[in-house]
């Protein structure tokens, strides 16, 4: 292959485009390693950063993966149903549903965060419970699991298959358990990668919401940007990285596979 | 089992008179066929049958003795072979054809022990562990028929199991089908809007056209004494002699035909195999079209009636396009049939 200029001009604008995404992340991940961030590598690679956000962070860390799993609980457990219902009654009261459920997607993170704080902000007990954020966190993830769910059930003939299941003998609930759910396997899967995902992420309506006592993993970042020596807040976004980038991959992974099916 | 419907009828909510009160009876061990033109409502019956759809009042659905309208569909012990199979894609096909038994919790070796007989039956064996989705048409309805037979139900529903498949392989797996049904010794309706299927699989046929029975009947019966112009055309696609009636003779544009003595109808049909090239004959038209189809030729005459008329001329050798011919046909062979009301 000959590098001719044009093909020249694309590797270099390629490159340099990856460059810019990358380079600032390598650069944050290697301060987070390093002894003193100001002498540079020289000065020697250290985990004792990477302790100290631990030390500092825990909390963060484990409220986030804890608000992540009961957020996909929850997701689940309204989004899998409501899916199935909006699959088997097409129709423009449906459509008009699905709509309403996809809202959270279009209104700003800090407006719905506003929005339940004027809601419950007078409920002292639950705005400072975890299941305050929780609430945000289900009300912002929840249109993606019903639209992966509801993509992967329209693609298949539901209807053909749950009465075939029915004139063997099953009734809707051993259906919904038989056939519904495995078959909508990748679609759940797929829209339980994107709810973890983004709730570990989540920091607009996450930060209108928390307490001091209850800080993210997002929200303690910028907390450890504000108020930590640079290299803490580097080694957090090691941190960070570490639990989101194979989430990321996952996610990837499991949408393919989704969106095979659909088609 | 013994299936016996009275007044059935569905009105869908949009308004569509799908089915009009209608009566039927399959006998034990029957197979019982719904033929009709696409949109008559044979689907919405077996559906009624099978308890997927919901009728009108004042129809009654019987098991042998026992009354199933209102019964729900799980409950009531049919086997479906739906039109586009709907095989479940997460089972293989030792699971699909499992499942009936699984979901009425049949103990294990009891499930295995059947699922191997019908596996057996249905000469799927060396597919059993197969996954559905890398299966041919014609095993994929194999695997349909095996699973909706494996609970034993006490009715076997088919919806036009053959559509699915490609013309060639349709033409085969219709002796095999029918060698399968009569192993099985279970009363069954098999829908299809195709008469050959009919004709090859029935005992007996329910003809039906605009929601309404039009005639049931041995195929046989059918195809020889045919109620109705719309049964006479669907079955054997008899042809329309269009003439004036005058003293027991047809006046057609190529001649005079006698009819046979007694009767009282007014449309009189012929079939094409019944029209004979025959230098003596009474009619005379002119040759328009020969098509050579292997055992015999099609002709294709103007100058009989308004349209063409076809004959199916068995001899070695046929006329011309062009040529002049004379034509017999015996009065035995004429179907006088009453005006069809619509
Ligand atoms: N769910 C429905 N709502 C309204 N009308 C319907 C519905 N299902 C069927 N119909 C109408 O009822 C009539 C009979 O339909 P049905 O499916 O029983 O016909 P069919 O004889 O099985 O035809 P085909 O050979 O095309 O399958 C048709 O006119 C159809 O359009
Ligand atoms: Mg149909």
């Amino acid at each position: 292959m000959r590098l001719t200029l044009p093909r020249f001009l694309q590797l270099a604008v390629t490159l340099l485009t990856a460059a810019f995404l990358i380079v600032p992340a390598i650069q944050s991940i290697v301060a987070g390693l390093t002894v003193n961030y100001f002498r540079g590598l020289s000065s020697g690679l250290t985990l004792r950063w990477v302790g100290e956000v631990w030390r500092l962070y825990a909390d963060s860390i484990l409220l986030s993966m804890g608000l992540a799993v009961a957020c996909l609980g929850v997701t689940l457990v309204i989004g899998v149903p409501a899916a199935y219902a909006l699959a088997k009654n097409p129709g423009r009261l449906s459509r008009i549903l699905e709509e309403f459920i996809s809202l959270p997607l279009a209104v700003p993170g800090l407006a719905l965060a506003l929005a339940l704080l004027q809601l419950y902000g007078s409920m002292t007990g639950f705005r400072t419970s975890w299941t305050f954020i929780l609430v945000g966190h289900v009300l912002y993830t929840l249109p993606f699991m019903v639209r992966s769910v509801l993509a992967v059930l329209m693609a298949m003939d539901l209807k053909s298959l749950e009465e075939s299941a029915a004139t063997l003998g099953a009734s809707a609930a051993t259906r919904f358990r038989t056939i519904v759910v495995p078959n909508a396997m990748p679609g759940i899967l797929a829209g339980a990668l994107t709810v973890v995902t983004l709730s570990i992420g989540e920091f607009n309506l996450t930060w209108m919401l928390h307490t001091p006592y209850l800080k993210t993993l997002p929200v303690g970042l910028a907390d450890s940007y504000a108020s930590m020596r640079l290299e803490i807040a580097s080694a957090y976004t090691l941190v960070f990285f570490v639990m989101i980038v194979p989430l990321l991959m996952a996610m990837q992974w499991a949408t393919d596979r989704a969106q095979r099916i659909s088609r | 089992m013994t299936l016996t419907i009275r007044n059935a009828s569905k009105t869908y909510p949009d308004g569509t008179r799908a089915l009009l009160p209608t009566d039927l009876t399959v006998g034990q061990g029957e197979i019982l066929s719904l033929l009709g033109p696409s949109g008559c409502g044979k689907t919405t019956l077996l559906r009624i049958i099978a308890g997927l759809e919901t009728p009108d009042a004042g129809t009654e659905v019987r098991f042998d003795d026992e009354d199933v309208t209102r019964l729900a569909v799980e409950r009531r012990n049919v086997g479906m072979v739906f039109q586009s199979y709907a095989l479940f894609p997460n089972m293989s096909v030792r699971a699909n054809i499992g499942y009936g038994l699984k979901v009425r919790k049949v103990p294990r070796a009891e499930r295995e022990q059947r699922v191997d007989e019908v596996l057996a039956l249905c000469r799927l064996g060396d597919y059993a562990e197969r996954a559905v989705t890398a299966l041919s048409g014609g095993q994929r309805q194999r695997v349909a028929l095996a699973r909706a037979m494996a609970p034993r139900p006490r009715i076997l529903l088919l919806d036009e199991p053959l559509s699915a498949l490609d013309a060639a392989l349709r033409d085969s797996l219709r002796d095999e089908l029918a060698a399968m049904l009569r192993q099985f010794r279970i009363t069954a309706v098999f829908v299809t809007h195709d008469q050959a299927e009919a004709l090859a699989i029935a005992d007996r046929i329910a003809v039906m056209s605009q929601g309404r029975m039009q005639q049931v009947g041995p195929p046989e019966e059918l195809y020889r004494t045919p109620v109705s112009s719309f049964v006479a055309r669907f079955i054997g696609n008899a042809m329309p002699l269009p003439g004036s009636i005058v003293d027991g003779r047809l006046v057609l544009p190529g001649g005079h035909l006698p009819l046979p003595a007694g009767t009282s109808g007014t449309e009189v049909f012929v079939r094409a195999e019944d029209v004979h090239l025959d230098d003596a004959g009474p009619l005379a038209g002119t040759v328009e079209t020969v098509a050579f189809s292997g055992g015999h030729y099609r002709i294709g005459i103007a100058g009989i009636t308004g349209e063409t008329l076809f004959a199916t001329h068995p001899g070695r050798q046929a006329p011309r396009p062009g040529d002049s011919v004379r034509l017999r046909i015996d009065a035995g062979d004429l179907l006088v049939l009453p005006q069809d009301r619509s």
